[in-house]
């Protein structure tokens, strides 16, 4: 599908907001919660992705329909690879950080279902930017 | 759990080291004396990067900040926000400009060292779904500047920005844009220098492998500025995985359309293709790059002609750094004005560094121009590993040189660094402490440019060898104090007379530590041997730790024995002192 003018750009981007929203400040009108892993090289080569293969094992087996894992470029944070980010509706996004593989059924069970946090790997976002306002 | 409120007690190495090792047990001691468990928790949390007003406690759902928190404190937060919902003004987090209390942490602005422009979409983004980068307002530049602008006004408002180069030369972005679209004639070129080869940065991976569709958007904006219909980005083959996403993403953008024929219907053509290196560090630099990308072999040629001239198949050609690409869709959307308004006078914006080497947090980060070292290394960096006392930073690789304490409140940017003898360079920063060898890390950098100088002139082939040579030496304690002259002098012959950007930075490693560390290449050079590490063997408990982490392998001892140093062997590097779990092991 191609799109042919400026306007037609600016209505896709409107009915993809939501997502977006969700991520950066938590608002959401959906129940889909995210978590997105940071999967640079670094991130991989970290064991981002076998964390990201456990996540999706563990989703299905608990047949958490509505939790969605995505890939997402680095989050910056070097010394706490693998890192995650968990986007709950309604709830600040936090990120986590030393998200091994073994650390992915407590992240699930804990974080998601519980509504609870993993204290041990919370990280606090440190970095402000240029984000994306919405006329 | 939903009306439980959070508190999140920093427990970064230096709140902890600071003052609040009791704060988090003292916490939990009052809360459950209170009998507040089933209404708040608390949370330890990893660096809040404003550790001077530590310790500090983020109250969630409510999200605010109080810093510079005592145990006498604890109370009165317990009872008047916990328990009677009021926020206590005096702790809050004070915006150092004002001085007025900050109610929300989105307000505090300040609190936040870093901010990211180029990596604004890093991390939040799927890179390999185009539709999550039109949702962050993903080529909405290119489509605002194909519908609003003349090619000739996009070149104004990157001139009034003043974004300069972040590939490390620091050339204003604009002026470039501006010499290219100047030349006559239709056929022309933008290329994308991702050759990023400095050992220890990863920026422009980062950027590649995060946000590759920024980068493509960025250079249709350049095209159309310039006036190129064809874009080329030149990436090693070592980032299997940054060419990968690259690929996809150009797939992606041609399928709606942003890249191909008349890009939203306005008339404008432009594509990309990508062009692999084999990873020579001298094809960063714009001619050798050309030459590489043409078939040719990759060695530099003199300038004049700049590509803006003659560049491409000799057809006239912008060659910009990833970053500075990133930073592209950006100002147009925000304006030039909003992004002048960053950064420090002569040095616009933010820049993105490879934080590396002997701090607590490493990682990439993102600040404006102006910030200071310090704030770098010890407010984002979270201080230096087991408190060990800082010495220097190296900043741009191997064509940079070392910053040491004393201008640690140095703010960053390209003239304030090249002043004190280092520059910017493409963004790695190794933090150094005071068990680093200042001779050795100059011996490094050396090793690296001589092997990768392409031999083509005589300063760089040979010059380089020879100062390496001469470095091998002095480490060896088989120099002599002439030596000290000749590295100087061929230092400077060969900073001064190299055909291009390599050789003339290659120098840089050595002339800064001369400069600033002169000491320590006079022990080498009148053979004043380094005392040497030494067991002390009434504390031993003969572990082998020591043993197993000497990189020269001169420890020796049975398990459970005291071991010996071969003091003839040693090189002072320290790791069996950080190793010992009993303090068995005496500095020199």
């Amino acid at each position: 599908m191609k799109i042919n003018s400026r306007s037609e750009l600016i209505n896709l981007r409107n009915s993809l907001k939501n997502k977006i929203e969700l991520r950066e400040t938590g608002k959401s009108k959906e129940e889909t919660v995210e978590i997105l892993i940071g999967m640079a090289t670094c991130g991989i080569a970290s064991g981002a992705r076998d964390t990201y293969n456990e996540l999706l094992s563990v989703i299905s087996e608990k047949k958490l329909s509505h939790v969605k894992v995505v890939s997402v470029g680095c989050l910056g944070y070097c010394y706490m690879e693998p890192t995650v980010q968990v986007c709950i509706p309604g709830k600040e996004p936090l990120i986590y950080g030393k998200i091994s593989k073994d650390k992915a059924l407590e992240l699930i069970e804990k974080v998601v279902i519980e509504g609870g946090y993993l204290s041990e790997n919370l990280l606090v976002k440190s970095f402000d930017k240029a984000g994306v306002t919405y006329e | 759990m939903n009306n439980k409120i959070t508190l999140l007690v920093c427990d970064g190495a230096s709140c902890k080291t600071g003052h609040n090792v009791n704060l988090i047990s003292s916490l939990q001691k009052a809360i459950s004396d209170k009998n507040l468990n089933s209404s708040v928790s608390v949370i330890k949390t990893g660096c809040f990067g404003v550790c001077l007003q530590g310790p500090i406690i983020k109250v969630l759902p409510d999200d605010l900040l109080y810093v510079s928190v005592k145990l006498t404190d604890i109370d009165e937060i317990l009872e008047e926000h916990i328990i009677k919902g009021n926020v206590v003004t005096r702790l809050l987090y004070k915006d150092p400009m004002t001085l007025q209390p900050v109610k929300q942490q989105k307000e505090t602005k300040f609190y936040q060292k870093q901010f990211r422009i180029a990596l604004r979409n890093c991390g939040l983004i799927n890179p390999e779904d185009i539709s999550e980068y039109i949702a962050v307002r993903g080529y909405e530049a290119l489509a605002t500047v194909l519908a609003e602008n003349t090619p000739s006004e996009v070149v104004d408002l990157m001139k009034k920005s003043k974004l300069r180069g972040r590939g490390g030369g620091g050339f204003p972005t604009g002026l470039k844009w501006e010499f290219t679209a100047k030349q006559p004639g239709t056929e022309k070129y933008v290329i994308c220098n991702a050759d990023e080869g400095d050992p220890g940065a990863f920026m422009d991976r980062s950027v590649l492998e995060g946000d590759p569709h920024s980068i493509l958007e960025a250079m249709a904006i350049a095209g159309y500025a310039i006036g190129a219909s064809q874009g080329l980005i030149y990436v090693r083959a070592e980032y299997p995985l940054a060419i990968h996403r690259l690929n996809i993403a150009m797939e992606q953008a041609r399928e709606v359309g942003f890249l191909g024929k008349n890009i939203f219907s306005s008339g404008f053509d432009f594509d990309i293709d990508i062009r692999l290196g084999a990873g020579a560090f001298v094809c960063g630099e714009e001619t050798a790059l050309i030459h590489s990308m043409e078939g040719q072999i990759g060695e530099p040629t003199k300038k004049p002609p700049f590509p803006s001239v003659s560049g491409f198949r000799h057809k006239p050609t912008s060659v910009n750094n990833v970053e500075t690409f990133a930073n592209v869709p950006a100002i147009i959307l925000n304006g030039a004005d909003w992004f002048a308004s960053i950064g420090t006078e002569n040095s616009k914006g933010t820049k993105v560094f490879a934080l590396a080497g002997k701090i607590n947090n490493i990682g990439l980060v993102e600040v404006p121009m102006g910030t200071t070292l310090r704030e770098i290394v010890y407010d984002i960096g979270g201080g230096m590993i087991n408190n060990k006392e800082f010495k220097a930073v190296q900043s741009g690789g191997p064509s940079g040189g070392v910053i040491p304490k004393e201008h640690l409140d140095t703010p960053i940017d390209y003239e304030s660094l090249k002043q004190i003898g280092s520059m910017m360079g493409s963004g790695g920063l190794i933090v150094l402490d005071e068990d680093d060898d200042m001779v050795q890390l100059a011996k490094f950098y050396l090793d690296f440019t001589q092997d990768e100088s392409c031999g083509k002139c005589t300063p760089c082939r040979i010059g380089t060898k020879r100062m390496f040579e001469i470095l091998e030496r002095l480490t060896k304690f088989e120099g002599s104090p002439d030596d000290l002259d000749i590295l100087e002098d061929l230092a400077i012959n060969i900073k001064n007379s190299s055909l291009c950007g390599l050789g003339q930075s290659a120098p840089n490693p050595v002339l800064s530590t001369m400069d600033f560390f002169k000491e320590e290449y006079e022990a080498y050079a009148y053979r004043r041997k380094k005392h040497t590490y030494s067991i002390i063997a009434d504390k031993c408990i003969g572990c082998t730790k020591c043993a197993r982490v000497c990189p020269v392998a001169c420890i020796s001892g049975k398990v459970k024995v005291p071991h010996v140093i071969d003091e003839s062997l040693c090189i002072s590097c320290g790791a069996c002192f950080t190793a010992c779990p009993v303090n068995a092991i005496e500095k020199p």
